[in-house]
């Protein structure tokens, strides 16, 4: 598999600052490409070490020293609410274990009252 | 057992002003009776909702501070359900976390206090220092 993936990839290459590849070079570098842009599986960082350096997350209310993490300020809350009206998980925002934990009860907490949807946008 | 708690309500935006000055003052009543008591009503006025609830897309948000026992929340819940003009309400209790604050903010002063302080020591400890240091390297 890994052999086949990269010998088209590497015909591909030169061909492309010549400009025929359109027709078959629509799928493959689509491939290659979104690979390489998201730093996600295979790709580029299998290839060479990092390229992206990715910065160290911190939590926003450790560094703010926000404590209070209420229900009623939604504009907060809302930071950490993604469209859908889920939570971000903490992986993604890099808040700290304690801090999310208040953050989920919180924004528990407005979507009850309204201040926050449960599902969708808030308008 | 006196504990503080806030509660939150809706009610319906077509909701006169008057009636809605009734309202509210019936519920000062009922924490009254029930041996609580009102710290504050804050009024945060018309608010579009995040969703729409019994068909209201936007409602009216007051906010109350409450001390008392939990009898008295008890009471009050009961009344805001019965009042056809209360969309949705909600009562936290906030006593824990104003506790949790103000020791959090307790420390932060104390800390800040700490780390203003030593600096004056500190400048002088290594002045102190220093002679003796500097006497043997001139000796020798």
């Amino acid at each position: 598999m890994t052999e086949e993936t990269k010998a088209p990839a590497a015909s591909e290459r030169p061909s492309r600052p010549s400009g025929d590849g359109p027709r078959s070079g629509g799928d493959r570098p689509r491939f290659g490409g979104g690979g390489g842009g998201r730093s996600g599986p295979g790709g580029p960082p299998r290839e060479g070490g990092r390229k992206f350096f990715r910065r160290k997350k911190v939590c926003k209310f450790c560094t703010e020293k926000i404590a209070d993490i209420n229900y009623k300020d939604y504009r907060l809350l809302g930071q950490f609410v993604a469209e859908s009206g889920k939570i971000v998980p903490r992986r993604l925002t890099g808040v700290c274990s304690p801090h999310q934990h208040r953050l989920a009860s919180a924004i528990k907490q407005a979507r009850n009252i309204a201040l926050l949807p449960f599902a969708g946008r808030a308008s | 057992m006196n504990r503080t708690y806030e509660l939150m309500f809706i009610v319906r935006p077509d909701m006169a002003d008057e009636d809605l000055e009734k309202l509210v003052s019936t519920l000062e009543t009922t924490v009254t009776s029930a041996a609580g008591s009102v710290k504050s009503v804050d009024r945060m006025g018309k608010r579009r909702l995040a969703y729409t609830v019994r068909k209201f897309r936007e409602g009216i948000y007051i906010l109350m501070t409450i001390e008392g026992a939990g009898t008295v929340i008890h009471e009050l819940e009961r009344r805001l359900r019965v009042t056809e003009q209360v969309i949705k309400f909600l009562t936290v209790r906030i006593d824990e976390e104003q506790k949790r604050l103000e020791k959090i903010k307790k420390l932060r002063e104390a800390r800040k206090k700490v780390s203003a302080q030593p600096a004056a020591p500190a400048e002088e400890a290594p002045a102190a220092e220093a002679p003796t240091a500097d006497v043997p390297a001139a000796t020798v």
